[in-house]
């Protein structure tokens, strides 16, 4: 019953985060959905060490994944918008429409 | 052992928080509240974490979260048009197919959450999940962490070259030969 | 709990004297820290005149009589929360430092949560330097964000040493294992470093331009009243609760001869303190981005470089 109550929260921050990356315009207002899905993940990863496998680590190096992911994801997000911006005076997603096919 | 009804109200009291601040990220005006209501967010995902005796995961997640987001405020005002909030304005687009997205996708996950068999616990807790964790990096998990090195290693060289736009024949000239770096700010060093 | 057997090491001092006792315990030695480090810092400014110790305590009664100012336009919100998170982390760093044996909580990350409640702390000083809406408030809190980039590493990594050396990231193992040999024999870099990293997060001394003449004390300009002292006071707590911290990660804790533990605690916490200050205060404030280049260049492999020299000890079998 904590388990899916816990779960629940993990997919409403997940969804809330997915909201937040498909429909800001600005980068690093992009980058704060993405980190919310992680947290979601990270949520959900602790919940099943606690109520499924705790005598596992696995669970546990999920955790340490997400943040390690969230960590990369940050350090290179804010180097592309540094570059990005350098180069052209973009802070949008919207202008930066390079790889566009 | 599983947790005490206290634990279970201050979980859920947790989560609807970790929720509520996720939300307010996407409302607030002030993108300085923006990133500090993220920072709740985390702190109460990490809250329950604690709750669930993952120790060093909690302390560890609100260790890098709030140094994250401190650094996160800095890129936020540099790049925002209205850091502070102060004259209202919407910057978003597709707003209508994001909210579909993120709501059925949230449907999806909670009717699994709610109508999977879970197995029961296999096992009981660890005297230290903390000291658990800790000898999984160093035996039995260790690709993981050697992974997971070899890649913040290259996120950090990347990051780098992402971020400056001055090398080295920037700063000691064509030959390399300066002694003094030519910075536009000098440190402290040379 | 009125088994005696039950006061054995490894048990915290909120299962040993329940909940509220204990809180009210720590709040009582963070506030006993906070009024000596200022008091000593009062007297060493003031060139050795012991009157002057009487002086943050006739400033925090000014400030709390004083009337609140307010600026034009301020993120009220944060900026309240900036001004009460400061002492309250300064409280909550102090609740895994083991004075008189026991710490308040045992988290089986001691280490990780002292140094979490310290980047919490970044955080909130950089909401009390945007709260009000003035510049050189604002200035005064980006040059912290600044300074933290610079001292964040080295003292992560002094932090770990001690961990390694002890085998733990709990502080009652780190004090247990300096039974023989005080750490700060076979690590001494790592001490340094952690002591000026203390001055650094509490922006004072020679790091305390975020609130430097230059810009009009930065960071505290706007502060007035209860809040100037809430920030105050959060300062001379987190001095004290590192100084503390300091004495059972690389002193040996309250371990000597003749007294009590408590006292030998608090004994070297007040030597650390005066050293501190002493050193500190004839120290010239150092500019943050000068201050980075000589942390990245110099104190991170310094402190790598310890860290890796406690390992190898480690390996040799030299702690117990």
């Amino acid at each position: 019953m904590t388990l899916q109550l816990i779960l629940s929260v993990a997919a409403a921050l997940i969804g809330v985060g997915l909201f937040g990356a498909l429909s800001q315009q600005s980068i690093v207002m992009v980058m704060m959905g993405l980190e919310l899905i992680v947290n979601g993940v990270m949520l959900a990863g602790g919940a099943a060490w606690y109520f499924l496998t705790p005598e596992l680590p696995d669970a546990q190096m999920l955790v340490v994944v997400a943040l390690v992911v969230m960590a990369v994801e940050m350090a290179m997000g804010f180097g592309a918008t540094l570059a990005i911006y350098r180069a052209r005076q973009v802070d949008m997603v919207d202008d930066a429409t390079e790889l566009r096919g | 052992m599983m947790l005490t009804s206290l634990a279970i109200v201050a979980v859920i009291l947790l989560g609807l928080i970790s929720v509520a601040a996720g939300v307010a990220v996407f409302v607030v005006d002030s993108m300085a509240k923006a990133t500090f209501a993220l920072l709740v967010s985390f702190l109460a995902v990490a809250g329950i974490l604690l709750a669930l005796e993952l120790t060093y995961l909690a302390v560890v997640t609100a260790l890098m979260m709030t140094i994250e987001m401190a650094i996160m405020a800095v890129f936020m005002i540099m790049f925002m048009m209205n850091p502070a909030g102060l004259m209202p304005m919407t910057m978003v687009h597709n707003a209508r197919t994001s909210a579909v997205a993120g709501v059925v996708v949230f449907a999806v996950l909670v009717l699994g959450i709610w109508t999977i068999d879970w197995p029961a616990r296999v096992g009981s807790l660890p005297a230290d999940s903390t000291r658990q964790l800790g000898e999984a990096i160093m035996s039995s998990h260790m690709l993981v962490m050697l992974v997971i090195g070899i890649g913040l290693f290259a996120t950090i060289i990347s990051g780098t070259v992402l971020a400056t736009h001055r090398g080295r024949y920037d700063r000691f000239g064509p030959d390399l030969r300066t002694a003094k770096p030519n910075d536009p700010v000098s440190g402290g060093l040379r | 709990m009125t088994d005696p057997d039950m006061g054995g090491t490894g048990m915290t001092l909120a299962a040993a004297w329940g909940l509220l006792p204990a809180v009210l315990a720590v709040g009582l030695t963070a506030l006993v820290l906070g009024v000596a480090f200022a008091a000593v810092d009062s007297v060493v400014v003031s060139g050795g005149r012991l009157r002057s110790a009487v002086e943050p305590l006739r400033s925090s009664l000014h400030w709390l009589a004083q009337q609140r100012r307010t600026t034009l336009a301020p993120d009220r919100l944060l900026w309240r929360s900036g001004v009460i998170a400061v002492p309250v982390l300064a409280v909550l760093s102090l609740a895994v430092v083991p004075i008189g044996g026991r710490t308040l909580l045992s988290t089986s990350a001691d280490l990780v949560w002292f140094n979490a409640m310290e980047a919490l702390l970044w955080a909130a000083v950089w909401l009390v330097g945007w709260g009000p809406n003035a510049v050189h408030s604002l200035v005064g809190a980006y040059r912290f964000l600044a300074q933290g980039l610079a001292y964040e590493l080295p003292l992560m990594f002094a932090l770990i040493t001690a961990g390694l050396g002890a085998g733990s990231l709990r502080t009652m193992d780190i004090v247990a294992t300096q039974e023989n040999l005080w750490f700060v024999v076979s690590m001494p870099v790592a001490f340094v470093v952690f002591l000026a990293s203390a001055a650094a997060f509490a922006f004072w001394g020679p790091f305390a331009s975020p609130a430097g003449a230059d810009i009009a004390s930065g960071v505290m300009s706007e502060l007035s009243g209860v809040d100037r002292l809430l920030v105050q006071a959060g300062r001379a707590v987190v001095l004290g609760a590192a100084a503390a911290m300091s004495v059972a990660l690389f002193l040996g804790g309250g371990s000597g001869p003749g007294l009590p533990e408590p006292v030998w605690y608090l004994l070297k916490t007040l030597l650390v303190i005066a050293v501190i200050v002493s050193v500190g205060r004839r120290i010239p404030v150092t500019r943050p981005d000068r201050f980075v280049e000589f942390s990245w260049m110099i104190l991170i492999p310094a402190t790598l470089l310890q860290a890796l020299w406690v390992a190898l000890l480690v390996l040799s079998g030299f702690y117990p």
